[in-house]
């Protein structure tokens, strides 16, 4: 019977889409659907190399460029758009000096947003030097 | 037509021999660089074994540069990773002993590195361009673009090239945070301590040699400068390179 498939389908597909829909509407019920990780910014630091919105949306892009031009080019010095001061291009001894709590700041946003990135398969963030003895 | 042939004959020969006399000049002729003054420095070292020799058992210069470099202390040799150690003399020139070497030459060990040639193999082999020669002659590395492939360890014919077989960072004793450390699968080696002469400063092991009381075993400094301490040296003092015959042209050049 046509009518009764057409039952089933339309069931089907609202159970389909309760499960599909799952994390939106836990996190709703929840009172969380406007839920944003809170980063801890370092203390007593006012500027970073840029200004924040430009940092949240390039950090990435900028890290790339610092890469790229330390490694392949020597190129070592950067200087801020915003501020004009000269800073050196590294991770470990100018980003993470400020931002020493990677888990609340770096984690903390990479988590929410689902990005792994390989970075600190290698880079060594403040305090993993001590943890780390000989095994 | 007879004269006109024997002219020919005598240009065709003339010129033949010509050509093979000025071939064979230049095969023959030692190949020197034409350093050009305006183009920047030439980093290069000189190791006086005479003076090594004498410190017996010293390892100053790997223990300095293996601390800055997070390089990790693996006891199984075959996941050794090694940036600069000693070798035996003749496994480190085999080409150049002899059964009447000098004694004390024969068993003593000479600090080894990567060379940073000037034609470097393991730059040729790199599929990703990992591995490349610097403007100032430093053969270095991207780490972040060794695949692990391995072929640079095959190519290089000194061997200062280590792979990580496993994670190095367990190994590693009170790992620096100014330096990264490396990953599972890639190639590492000597970086001339690029990060440092960058800054004006001389590389670590030179430092930690000197330091240690021995002024002038270690000599770092750049070939394009005729003033500098390596040319000084060079002119001084016969020197010897590893393996010269592969046609690598090192630039870690040795007072034996």
């Amino acid at each position: 019977m046509p009518s009764k498939d057409i039952g089933k389908a339309v069931l089907g597909l609202v159970v389909f889409l309760v499960l599909v829909g799952f994390p939106i509407w836990y996190t709703a019920s929840q009172g969380q659907s406007d839920y944003r990780p809170e980063l801890v910014p370092p203390e007593g630091e006012t500027e970073c190399v840029e200004n924040v919105e430009f940092m949240r949306t390039w950090h990435m892009d900028l890290l790339n460029d610092w890469r790229d031009s330390v490694v392949r080019d020597g190129d070592r010095e950067y200087t801020s758009e915003k501020t004009g001061h000269q800073y050196d291009k590294s991770l470990q001894n100018t980003c993470m000096e400020c931002h020493y709590n990677k888990d609340t700041f770096c984690d903390r946003c990479h988590n929410y947003v689902g990005v792994a990135p390989k970075c600190w398969e290698c880079h060594v963030e403040p305090g993993g030097g001590v943890s780390h003895g000989q095994s | 037509m007879d004269k006109a042939r024997r002219g020919f004959l005598k240009l065709t020969g003339t010129s033949l021999l010509g050509l093979g006399l000025g071939g064979a000049a230049i095969a023959s002729a030692p190949h020197k660089p034409e350093h050009d003054p305006d183009a920047g420095p030439r980093w290069a070292m000189v190791i006086d074994t005479r003076k090594c020799r004498k410190k017996d058992g010293c390892s100053a210069c790997m223990d300095a540069c293996h601390d800055v470099h997070n390089v990790p202390d693996i006891p199984d040799e075959n996941h050794a990773v090694k940036w600069i150690w000693k070798e035996p003399y003749p496994n480190a020139f085999p080409n150049q002993v002899h059964p009447y070497t000098e004694e004390s030459v024969m068993g003593q060990s000479v600090p080894v590195l990567c060379n940073h040639c000037d034609r470097p193999p393991c730059v040729r082999v790199c599929p990703t361009q990992a591995t490349f020669k610097a403007e100032d002659g430093i053969v270095t590395m991207d780490m972040h673009r060794c695949i692990g492939c391995r072929y640079c360890v095959a190519a290089c014919p000194y061997g200062s090239r280590s792979f990580n077989w496993k994670d190095p960072r367990p190994y590693i004793d009170g790992i620096r945070e100014d330096y990264p450390t490396r990953s599972k699968g890639v190639v590492e080696k000597c970086n001339f301590c690029k990060e440092l002469v960058a800054k004006d400063k001389r590389p670590a092991c030179v430092d930690a040699c000197t330091a240690d009381g021995n002024e002038g075993v270690l000599i770092f400094g750049d070939l394009n400068d005729p003033e500098s301490n390596v040319s000084e040296a060079l002119r001084t003092a016969n020197t010897i390179r590893r393996k010269p015959n592969l046609g690598t042209a090192p630039h870690i050049f040795y007072i034996v």
